[in-house]
């Protein structure tokens, strides 16, 4: 059974739910994907893996843009992989497409927030600062706090008598599962994780918006930054921030301006990232029962099956700007073009994985791009890891049975922008 | 039979040390490495076959694999 999503076609114009969202693209509704491709576009998200796919089935492996100045879309395993691994043509001095010009993003190589936003070969040693805190064997001590906290969720979910026996997976649980985990990382108060959810929808979501209000948003994110690090410089403490404050780059300490990029990049990055992937297994155990039943019979496989529902529901496209003019297999790519990168689709590509579109649960061979290719593979890929088999393994043993609460799909909200998953999630817990 | 490593393809996704921990470890980096000489005992070829296949960068191969 191929996968379709919760779709119809994307190409008919039913725009089901996403129609009258009010974050409908302030460029208008995209009817024509191939040459005029939005991924803020409400529809992009609800009905991506089709777009991919007829796409590439209609001979289009690279879509096009004129919106954000001009932008492409490159939709195979094969040309998503040839931008990632070259960082000559393709700077990573901005990752987030958006309206802001380019004149006015922070130059290449440092960017604004290192080391997702640099390029070789500051980028290595930037982001060799920060491995050690994201490596295996230093991640794998956090699995004990993510478990209580999961377990605490849910406590208050089915406990909540409005919520009846309708849990929200997005809003009531896997949201707070990453702000939690890199708020006590950072060492940012726990009272302050509301305010990281407008920080992360301020710079991921809201993209389709003119400049002054994206600068606004950052704004209000770099003074909340500034404040903490000002009052970790008066009382230093174990957690990232102070270490980012004691470390030297070739023998200096870092700059203010690095030390602050990179706190939001943590801050950031591993939010709605790890809650969509939370988030889209869980939509698909809701959807698919037979394999809900098989990994509470078989919880060994949950590993392989997170690999899958990395594959199939990978949360993250990249994006790059064209560093120098030229052309890339026929497609007249200009200085400062935008390219997003979807991993995403690279991942559906059926010239790399048999049965593309269909979530095989128990696929032993999986070489996903889930988390990148080449010198930016995700820094926090093993927490992202960590939180969502603990997360889908807790849901499971406390919630064995579960549906849509909306059978349709309709009231499932997917997000909108780069990063792709259910930001509303009602599901029916079954008795 | 043996593993072998490409140091500058390795970007640390970690998955053949979650998939064969007995020929792979991570450094403080979380960059693989390969355990002893990557010599493949019989009972461990599944295991490092599916290492290579499951390694989003082709960082591994095996050497005298038939």
């Amino acid at each position: 059974m191929a996968d379709r999503g919760d779709a119809p076609s994307p190409v008919v114009v039913d725009r089901g739910a996403a129609a009258d969202d009010e974050k409908a693209a302030a460029y208008g509704p995209v009817t024509d994907w191939a040459k005029d491709l939005d991924h803020a576009d409400p529809a992009y998200n609800r009905y991506a893996h089709q777009i991919w796919s007829d796409l590439v089935a209609d001979g289009c492996p690279v879509a096009h843009s004129g919106r954000y100045g001009g932008m492409w879309a490159p939709l195979t395993h094969e040309l998503v992989s040839e931008v990632a691994y070259d960082t000559q043509r393709f700077t990573s001095r901005a990752v987030v497409v958006s309206r802001t010009p380019s004149s006015e993003i922070e130059p290449a190589p440092i960017g604004g927030a290192p080391p997702i936003t640099s390029d070789p070969p500051f980028h290595h040693h930037a982001r060799r600062l920060l491995l050690p805190p994201f490596a295996p064997k230093a991640i794998e001590p956090w699995e004990h706090d993510v478990r209580a906290l999961c377990h605490e969720l849910l406590d208050e979910a089915l406990a909540s008598p409005a919520a009846g026996v309708v849990v929200d997976a997005a809003t009531q649980y896997a949201q707070h599962i990453p702000v939690s985990v890199i708020g006590q990382m950072l060492g940012l108060p726990p009272e302050d994780d509301e305010q990281f959810r407008e920080f992360v929808h301020d710079a991921v979501e809201a993209v389709n918006v003119d400049n002054d209000e994206r600068t606004a948003g950052f704004g209000r994110l770099d003074a909340y930054l500034d404040a903490q690090i000002t009052e970790h410089q008066a009382d230093p403490r174990d957690d990232l921030i102070s270490y980012l404050l004691n470390v030297e780059l070739f023998d200096q300490p870092l700059s203010p301006a690095h030390v602050r990029g990179t706190i939001a990049l943590l801050l950031i990055a591993g939010i709605d990232t790890t809650w969509s992937a939370i988030g889209s297994s869980l939509w698909h155990l809701a959807t698919h029962p037979e394999d809900r039943r098989r990994l509470i019979a078989e919880p060994e496989l949950i590993p392989v099956a997170i690999e899958e529902f990395l594959r199939a529901y990978a949360p993250v496209t990249m994006a790059r700007l064209v560093a120098t003019s030229h052309d890339f297999h026929g497609c007249p790519m200009e200085e400062n073009d935008w390219v997003l990168l979807p991993f995403p689709a690279a991942n559906r590509d059926p010239a790399v994985f048999e049965r593309a579109d269909e979530v095989v649960i128990d696929r032993a061979e999986n070489r996903h791009a889930a988390f990148g290719l080449g010198i930016h593979r995700c820094l926090g890929s093993n927490l992202a890891r960590l939180e969502m088999n603990v997360a889908v393994s807790v849901f499971l043993a406390r919630i064995p049975d579960f549906e849509l609460a909306d059978p349709s799909g309709d009231d499932v909200e997917w997000s909108v922008g780069q990063i792709r998953g259910p930001r509303r999630l009602r599901l029916r817990v079954k008795p | 039979m043996r593993v072998i490593l490409d140091d500058e393809k390795c970007q640390g996704h970690n998955r053949c040390y979650a998939l064969a921990p007995e020929l792979f470890d991570v450094d403080d980096y979380g960059q693989a490495v390969v355990i002893g000489d990557g010599a493949v005992a019989p009972e461990q070829v599944d295991a490092a076959r599916l290492a290579v296949a499951n390694c989003p960068e082709f960082a591994i191969t095996i050497d005298g694999d038939t």
